[in-house]
């Protein structure tokens, strides 16, 4: 796969200068609070914002080069955006949309992206969810070196969110060239990207992957910004329950629903820490030797198998917790939340017609 | 009881205000019988007064069209220094008395003028010809189209532009597929506007290109001109100026209410009151 490389590139913002220098492999999620610059970096990407220093290239294709004041205009760079509102072309056909790039024939994409019966409605007639597929559709026609995407779930309501956020994560996977995307919500990122990097005030304070954020999170703001522990399983339904199997086998309980490959999130501050094993009302058990241990002033995570538990620095002396030493978490089933589901989204693609979710969206 | 006598005052002044402005221009047509009013048209005067007029206004239009768009798409697209004071520079002729836009363009072009020996030089001379018609009226109508235009793309939403150019698009196919598109409706009304305020064009047009028959005299000339001589005449001159400023300003709301118009374009409409 080809690497995006943002070499110590500076823009300056009006409050501060964003600093930052990133390798993009697979797929990376810049996540912080809005206005940390992260939409700086994807329009420098493109393109569309001249940094003051630095360098940026696409494996040998030199985009911006400061010393030697080179910076090639958007169109000649290989570039797919995506823009947070979409940037549709209102006066186009989603069929004139997708053709604007011009490289393929557009029906190979519409076909791909499931919106082929909407080749001929305008963008203000679809739902947010379409929008999306109809924008994705567009920035990959162009056949681009690099997907950038803006906030990609930000415009879409509660909703259609889940659903999208599926099918996304479904789409980035397939794809064999570098992604960058930016969002707030560290649930998005971590659900979508195999790195996550937190920027604040326009500077990269920590990356690695969701779980290593997690875990050992470089400071209080990253610890309170990573929230949830994201696991990876494969669930069976039971009436009112999911059980989902993780990798290692352990068996989480959740009053979620959904079946086939999900993510199940569970904050720090819902897992309780404990040297023996547990007796009390909490369907959920990890046990293992304690992997690492991070302070963070007066409170301290604890990661054990592939969760994490934040308990106060006083907790943690009473239990003479240490590295190595075995330990139970335990969570109850109320405690998870299911927040990405495969065959959830295929379930929901068959109950609704299009054409339905559509007249839905249509202004009044 | 007080209420009703407020409402009722609300309703009468309004009343008297539209009969006022209506009663002029229903005058122009219950003066004289329509047929004698199109008989007139055959008149001589008012047949040449029409040939200069259009001749004049859609050069002056397509001059006015061709420099302003990209001066509009700059002003409005590009942020540097001094640009505020090119918008205010713009902005000068709609608020110049036409007299003195006449003069200016006399010192200007004439021949005791800033560039008149230049231009003698070059075997051109301006004043009292055609030409200056057409010069005057670009020079009064401009501001409106390019104010307008200026309007019409700063509301399209920048993104879309830079959508275009990750798609691949150089900075003209934008402008042209992209842009233009979505911007034509206030780039028409902005031309509606500047037709009729060309149209109507006197002050500057009768001081820098006199008041020739056949050559600079306009339906606004013709009527000053015939008015003494020939009342139905002028009625018939007014009637059809009346008429364009009718489908003008149906175009002008046609324009603005076209998909992608945005409000802040109307009303910036009504901060432009200087249609004489």
């Amino acid at each position: 796969m080809a690497r995006l490389v943002l070499d110590q590139i500076t823009v300056p913002l009006r409050s501060f200068d964003l600093e930052l220098t990133l390798e993009v492999g697979a797929t990376v999620a810049l996540v912080g609070p809005s206005g940390a610059g992260k939409t700086t970096v994807l329009r420098s990407v493109a393109g569309l914002v001249r940094p003051k220093s630095g360098r940026i290239r696409c494996d040998d294709a030199v985009w911006f080069d400061g010393e030697r004041n080179l910076c090639l205009p958007p169109e000649r760079r290989q570039v797919g955006l995506v823009f947070q509102d979409y940037a549709l072309f209102p006066h186009m056909t989603v069929r004139q949309n997708v053709e604007y790039a011009r490289r393929h024939r557009a029906t190979e994409y519409l076909d791909r992206f499931g919106i082929g019966h909407l080749e001929r409605a305008r963008p203000g007639d679809l739902s947010g969810g379409e929008r999306q597929r109809v924008a994705l559709a567009r920035a990959l026609a162009r056949d681009p070196n690099v997907l950038l995407l803006d906030e990609p779930l930000s415009a879409l309501d509660a909703h259609t969110k889940a659903d999208v956020r599926s099918e996304l994560h479904e789409l980035l996977a397939g794809l064999a060239i570098p992604v960058l995307l930016v969002t707030h919500d560290f649930e998005d990122a971590a659900a979508l990207a195999d790195e996550v990097g937190v920027i604040v005030d326009g500077r990269l304070r920590q990356t690695g992957t969701a779980a290593d954020l997690v875990a050992q999170p470089a400071d209080p703001f990253v610890a309170s910004f990573t929230g949830a522990n994201l696991l990876h399983g494969h669930g069976v339904s039971y009436g009112d329950t999911t059980g989902v199997r993780l990798a290692d086998g352990t068996v989480i309980t959740t009053t979620g629903i959904g079946q086939g490959d999900l993510v199940l999130a569970v904050y720090p501050w819902d897992i309780t820490l404990s040297t023996t094993p547990p007796n009390d009302s909490a369907m959920n058990v990890i046990s293992g030797p304690i992997r690492t241990i991070a302070e963070l002033g007066n409170r301290v995570r604890v990661s054990i198998g592939p969760v994490s538990a934040e308990i106060t620095a006083e907790s943690r002396r009473r239990l003479d917790l240490q590295v190595g030493r075995t330990a139970f978490a335990s969570f109850k089933a109320t405690g998870t939340r299911i927040v990405a589901s495969g065959a959830h989204r295929q379930d929901q693609a068959h109950a609704e017609p299009e054409t339905a979710s559509r007249e839905r969206r249509r202004p009044a | 009881m007080r209420r009703a006598a407020v409402t009722g005052l609300y309703v009468a002044a309004a009343v008297v205000a539209l009969a006022f402005l209506l009663l002029p221009i229903v005058a122009i047509f219950a003066h004289t019988s329509p047929g004698r009013l199109l008989a007139q048209l055959s008149n001589p005067v008012v047949k040449d007064a029409l040939l200069v007029s259009f001749k004049t206004s859609l050069l002056a239009q397509a001059l006015i069209l061709i420099f302003g768009t990209p001066t509009a798409y700059l002003l409005a697209s590009q942020r540097f220094r001094g640009r505020a004071l090119a918008i205010t520079l713009v902005e000068l002729p709609l608020v110049l008395p036409p007299a003195v836009a006449g003069i200016g363009l006399l010192a200007a072009f004439g021949h005791f003028g800033l560039l008149g020996s230049s231009l003698e030089a070059l075997g051109i001379r301006l004043p009292f010809t055609q030409s200056a018609v057409t010069i005057a009226v670009a020079f009064v109508a401009s501001p409106l189209y390019i104010r307008q235009a200026i309007a019409a793309f700063e509301a399209t939403d920048p993104n879309l532009a830079a959508a275009s150019r990750t798609l691949g698009a150089g900075p003209v196919r934008t402008f042209f597929h992209v842009v233009l598109p979505l911007a034509r409706g206030g780039l028409i009304a902005g031309l509606a506007l500047s037709f009729a305020r060309g149209l109507g064009e006197f002050g500057a047009t009768i001081m820098f290109a006199g008041s020739l028959e056949k050559v600079t005299q306009t339906l606004p000339l013709a009527i000053y001109a015939e008015f003494d001589q020939n009342f139905n005449a002028t009625l018939a001159m007014s009637g059809v100026l009346v008429l364009i400023s009718i489908i003008m300003l149906v175009t002008l709301r046609i324009g603005l209410s076209w998909p992608g118009s945005s409000s802040t374009r109307s009303r910036s409409l009504f901060g432009l009151s200087i249609l004489n």
